[in-house]
């Protein structure tokens, strides 16, 4: 069913949104592909290739979807190639928790970290989940002190890394 | 959605649903059952930690190889034939006495499929995707791999681009293994970071 995501033009970021759109109860009570065919389905319902009345009586009934999309496109819509920050800078992470998509986790957010690694310029998930088209950033590794993230719960020593867009980084004070 | 709008009570079962899904997208044309099957039979054939195992084994006895392998991961894999979704641009992170590399997604379940295949039931679970970040000793600890104090864990996040492999510590006592064998013993769990081998 995934092969047919290109052809209703449905990209990787609204596929994983339509995922993140499902009941809470529902998606921590189903499988792993319970949750790639509730999010295709919804995608499906949503471009008018198929009825929610028809499904649910081919199947026999109810056919549970995701919610409906309350995400906003971003407003900051410039593409980005150069790279801001160099390995060993020091950032910290925006903290302004989006409605929509985002690869921004909320474990990071206004937390502060150190460049490792630059990965080139990629689209923002965030802008294709809501419908911007495809717009490049450059990309990061950036490497949180466990004791950063998790205070006393934290372990002496221990890093977590996380692969960040630039737009969700600003210098560190 | 109206007020006379009927839904069923019951719900209905997860292979009726995907039988209903998928017949509505093959009558509208939107779905090639042929095309499906052959990535179906891509996914058996073809991609699974047996791939993994034969770059940490190449690793193990080639020098060169490792270096290219931990300096351009995508590269160095693709010259074992390995390449695709999932996998368009690799990171290899080493093991060493003095560091220890786990891998998680925290967002939803990125995986290595060319060199690991579909990752394992609990590599999606939130319990495993929420406790790799905030205890990882204990949570490794939990699944029989045991840390050591004074070995740094370092979590990798593949929220984003990036595809993480982690090439274990070769074993003590494989001196006279070939190539072949060693790619034997390496695990998938390994290759994920949840194991020493």
């Amino acid at each position: 069913m995934i092969g047919s995501l290109g052809t209703l033009s449905i990209n990787g970021g609204m596929f994983r949104h339509s995922i993140e759109r499902m009941d809470p109860a529902h998606y921590l009570s189903s499988p792993y592909f319970e949750h790639w065919l509730t999010g295709v389905t919804t995608l499906a319902v949503e471009a008018g290739a198929a009825s929610v009345d028809e499904l649910e009586r081919r199947a026999g009934g109810r056919f549970p979807l995701s919610r409906p999309d309350r995400g906003l496109l971003p407003d900051d819509l410039t593409p980005r190639k150069e790279p801001r920050y160099a390995v060993g800078d020091e950032v910290r992470v925006r903290e302004w928790h989006p409605p929509g998509h985002t690869r921004a986790p909320r474990y990071v957010q206004g937390k502060r970290g150190t460049i490792v690694r630059f990965d080139g310029a990629h689209n923002v998930s965030d802008i294709e989940a809501h419908g911007g088209g495809f717009v490049t950033d450059p990309v990061y590794s950036v490497r949180f002190a466990s004791r950063e993230l998790w205070g006393e719960a934290g372990t002496d020593g221990d890093v977590i890394h996380v692969d960040l867009f630039e737009r969700y980084l600003e210098d560190s004070q | 959605m109206t007020a006379d709008h009927h839904h069923p009570a019951e719900l209905a079962p997860v292979e009726a649903r995907i039988a209903a899904i998928e017949s509505v997208l093959v009558e509208k044309g939107l779905l090639d059952t042929e095309a499906v099957d052959a990535i179906v039979r891509n996914f058996e054939d073809n991609l699974g930690p047996m791939n993994g195992a034969k770059v940490v084994a190449r690793a193990w006895t080639d020098q060169a190889y490792k270096e290219r392998l931990l300096a351009d991961g995508t590269a160095a894999i693709r010259e074992l034939g390995f390449e695709g979704p999932e996998g368009d641009y690799m990171v290899v992170v080493e093991n060493t006495p003095e560091v220890h590399n786990l891998v998680v997604c925290t967002l939803c379940s990125c995986y290595p499929w060319p060199t690991l295949g579909l990752p394992p039931k609990w590599y999606k679970a939130p319990a495993y995707r929420s406790r790799a970040v905030r205890e990882p000793r204990k949570l490794l600890a939990e699944m029989g791999t045991v840390i050591p104090d004074g070995v740094e864990i370092r979590v990798w996040d593949s929220s984003a681009e990036a595809r993480y492999l982690v090439l274990p510590m070769r074993p003590d006592g494989t001196d006279q293994m070939t190539e072949e064998q060693l790619a034997g013993i390496v695990t998938r769990d390994s290759m994920i970071g949840v194991q020493r081998l």
